[in-house]
């Protein structure tokens, strides 16, 4: 990784760094946000495929009914791992990358606020990645209770379990250093003349996703914590018998779990609402309406999350509360829906590969909030709880919402990064390959779930067999077709055409003012903002 | 790192310390709920909102069932199962016995089958409703009472009522007094 992206940085920068360190030193001491982006982005895309590989190895033994490739415990650990790597070491990690490479330069700040701990907050991830992947080797194998860690099965695991709870508190606490990081830097360090409601959007959606982190990274700590002791110590948080109740557990997750849906989403649509202006060559339709909107989002995300439990038993007045709250999220995320829309609408759009995502996320996402909408239904979440339709709905929000916005995120600022133009025909491709075989993959599972096909299983009915072959199909095809994605960005970080400093036409952010690649240190003198 | 910097550092590390200390304040919180609500009360006396009408024309078979989790301690219902009248109230025996040297304490939890025998199953009295603490070798018979009301769907003709017990620390053992000794 070292070797690949050293020339791009590399040039222009030694003598001011006399005697800084060189080689894998470089990175490991390195304080510079762009640096750190680089490498939140590689490791995220290391874990996008580790996670990848292992939603492959489910999909393989799905292709047809009855057991043919692996044993039901580890099935059962690959669900478990695909859904906490991809979560919290790919999609976080990811945004977490676009916002240390993109936050300064879109302010106008020299870097992030503490630097150190910006270094420090990447390098504690992949210890936790080797305890994660490690799991699997020790007796007992990797946790198996499905990726929300509940309690019975997680007081009983292996040492797996162990091994998972503090990968998860050491993510955790490498988030709240970022989040804390990027809140200091967004509310101190602007340029003058860059008010709040002047800040690009990816800004103002990491903001806000950066305060969630803050506010529910600690609740899942203190959960894991309590899971740890009820193993270890003798406490009976969780257990029944000594008092204690498992689906306490549940509500304390699912009161981080909501809010992280959000933490994965929303600098998804920050990224879409700088996308979309610049190649429809207008304004973004609604600017403060998308912020009010934001922020409205981030505070009903606290008051909804018993939806994921709905069957637990609980009063009917609460299950109204939580479905009337949870319909209510529609409200805010249709008004950002229609400012998209509105953007595009007489605009002279163009539709190279940041825009295709752009505009496949608006359509995709939207299709998987509206199943979410069906979810929130009481009587037919009874139905549908635990079933494939569920999987089908996340996967459209996570998958064609949140990812689709970094390829197209990465896509719209590789030729600012790497100072090269993409292979925009192989970019198109990406696209059009992703776009096919993710519908291939998860649209046949909404009818699975509805047909009654129970997730978190290796084996199934007869009657499911085609539907599953289907998505089995599609979801090599899907994987594979990131190799492209993989293929696209080294030949542009090798070379390519040069990229000019505003690198889009109608680009208009900070970042476009500076050259394609940026100096190593930007905004050392901040720029005035009119 | 300049001083707003640094105020603002220590603003986020609070509410990151706070956040961490409600995650476990929300168990208190839930717990009060719980008990408010009624939600969780298995350990609790049920009380009957009507004057009960037998319904002599229907028998349902109760099965019982005890079983011990990792406690040194015999236990077993008197009868394995007892032919019972819907809106009847029915009080029937279990015996513990602690086969070990020395006191341990031990706390029951229900278990009903079907799911929806939870419903209508309103427990009067039980063991259940506190922890048991046994000296060396001592036995100990003990009550359930309890009503199946009416409207147990009628396709229902046999039900299991399971008890398991649990060890508890000993060191909150000895806290409190177990008020089934008296019955």
């Amino acid at each position: 990784m070292a070797a690949v992206h050293h020339p791009d940085h590399g040039h222009g920068h030694e003598h001011e760094h006399h005697g800084a360190p060189s080689g894998i030193m470089r990175w490991m001491t390195t304080t510079n946000h762009k640096d750190i982006g680089t490498l939140y982005l590689w490791f995220s895309f290391m874990m996008f495929l580790t996670g990848g590989v292992m939603a492959l190895t489910i999909r393989a033994e799905l292709f047809q009914p009855g057991l043919q490739l692996v044993e039901p415990e580890f099935f059962n650990q690959l669900t478990t791992l695909h859904g906490l790597v991809m979560v919290f070491g790919a999609i976080m990690p990811a945004f977490v990358g676009f916002a240390n490479w993109q936050i300064p330069m879109m302010i106008g700040a020299p870097d992030m606020a503490f630097a150190r701990m910006n270094n420090w907050s990447f390098w504690l991830l992949p210890p936790a990645a080797l305890l994660l992947i490690g799991s699997f080797f020790v007796p007992g194998g990797a946790a198996a209770g499905g990726w929300t860690l509940y309690p019975p099965l997680s007081t009983q695991m292996g040492m797996g379990m162990d091994m998972t709870i503090f990968a998860v508190h050491i993510m955790g606490a490498s988030s709240i250093m970022g989040s804390i990081n990027i809140v200091t830097t967004v509310l101190n360090m602007r340029a003058p003349g860059m008010t709040m409601m002047k800040m690009p959007l990816f800004v103002w959606t990491w903001l806000i996703t950066a305060y969630l982190l803050i506010a529910v990274m600690p609740v899942l700590a203190g959960a894991v914590t309590m899971l740890l002791t009820d193993r270890h110590f003798g406490t009976n948080f969780f257990n029944a018998a000594g008092g204690g109740d498992p689906v306490m557990f549940q509500h304390i997750f699912w009161f981080f779990g909501h809010p992280e849906v959000y933490i994965m989403i929303l600098p998804a649509f920050g990224i879409v609402s700088q996308i979309i202006p610049v190649f429809a060559r207008k304004p973004l339709f609604g600017y403060s309406s998308m912020v009010y909107a934001t922020s409205s989002i981030a505070i009903l995300s606290f008051v909804v999350w018993a939806h994921h439990m709905f069957t637990v038993g609980m009063p009917v007045s609460a299950q109204l509360f939580f479905m009337y709250a949870t319909m209510l999220i529609a409200v805010p995320t249709g008004v950002k829906v229609f400012n998209w829309t509105a953007t595009m609408w007489q605009g002279s759009m163009t539709f190279e590969a940041p825009m295709l995502f752009a505009i496949g996320f608006i359509f995709l996402f939207t299709l998987g909030g509206f199943s979410g909408i069906v979810l929130a239904i009481v009587p037919v979440d009874i139905q549908l709880q635990e079933t494939y339709y569920v999987i089908a709905h996340f996967h459209y929000v996570l998958v064609s919402g949140s990812l689709f916005a970094l390829f197209g995120g990465t896509y719209y600022w590789l030729p600012k990064w790497t100072g090269h133009m993409y292979d925009e025909t192989l970019a198109k491709t990406h696209f059009w390959l992703s776009m096919i075989f993710f519908n291939v993959t998860f649209f046949v599972q909404h009818f699975l779930g509805l047909a009654g096909m129970p997730r978190r299983t290796p084996d199934y009915a007869l009657q499911f067999a085609d539907f599953n072959q289907i998505s089995s199909i599609g979801a090599f095809g899907f994987g594979l077709s990131q190799l492209l994605f993989l293929y696209v960005i080294l030949k542009c970080i090798r070379g390519g055409e040069k990229a000019t400093n505003q690198v889009w036409e109608g680009a208009d952010t900070l970042e476009f003012t500076l050259p394609s690649p940026p100096p190593y240190h930007s905004f050392e003198t901040p720029p005035i903002v009119k | 790192m300049t001083p707003p910097n640094l105020a603002m550092l220590k603003k986020l590390l609070i509410v990151t310390v706070t956040m961490f200390a409600f995650g476990f304040a929300l168990i208190p919180f839930y717990k009060k709920i719980c008990e408010v609500t009624g939600i969780n009360n298995l350990l609790q006396p049920d009380t009957l909102t009507k004057d009960a009408q037998i319904n002599t024309g229907r028998s349902v078979t109760v099965e019982l069932d005890a079983n011990v989790h990792k406690l040194p301690w015999k236990f077993r219902p008197l009868k394995s199962s007892v032919q019972i009248h819907p809106g009847e109230l029915v009080q029937v025996m279990y015996e513990i016995r602690n086969d070990s040297n020395y006191e341990t304490t031990g706390q029951a939890i229900p278990s009903y089958a079907p799911k929806l025998l939870s419903l209508h199953l309103k427990k009067l009295e039980c063991f259940c409703f506190s922890k048991q603490v046994l000296k060396p070798h001592e036995v100990r018979q003990m009550p359930v009472q309890f009503v199946i009301e009416s409207e147990l769907p009628t396709d229902i003709n046999t039900v299991t009522l399971s008890y398991t017990f649990f060890e508890i620390n000993s060191a909150s053992a000895s806290e409190g007094e177990n008020k089934l000794v008296k019955i």
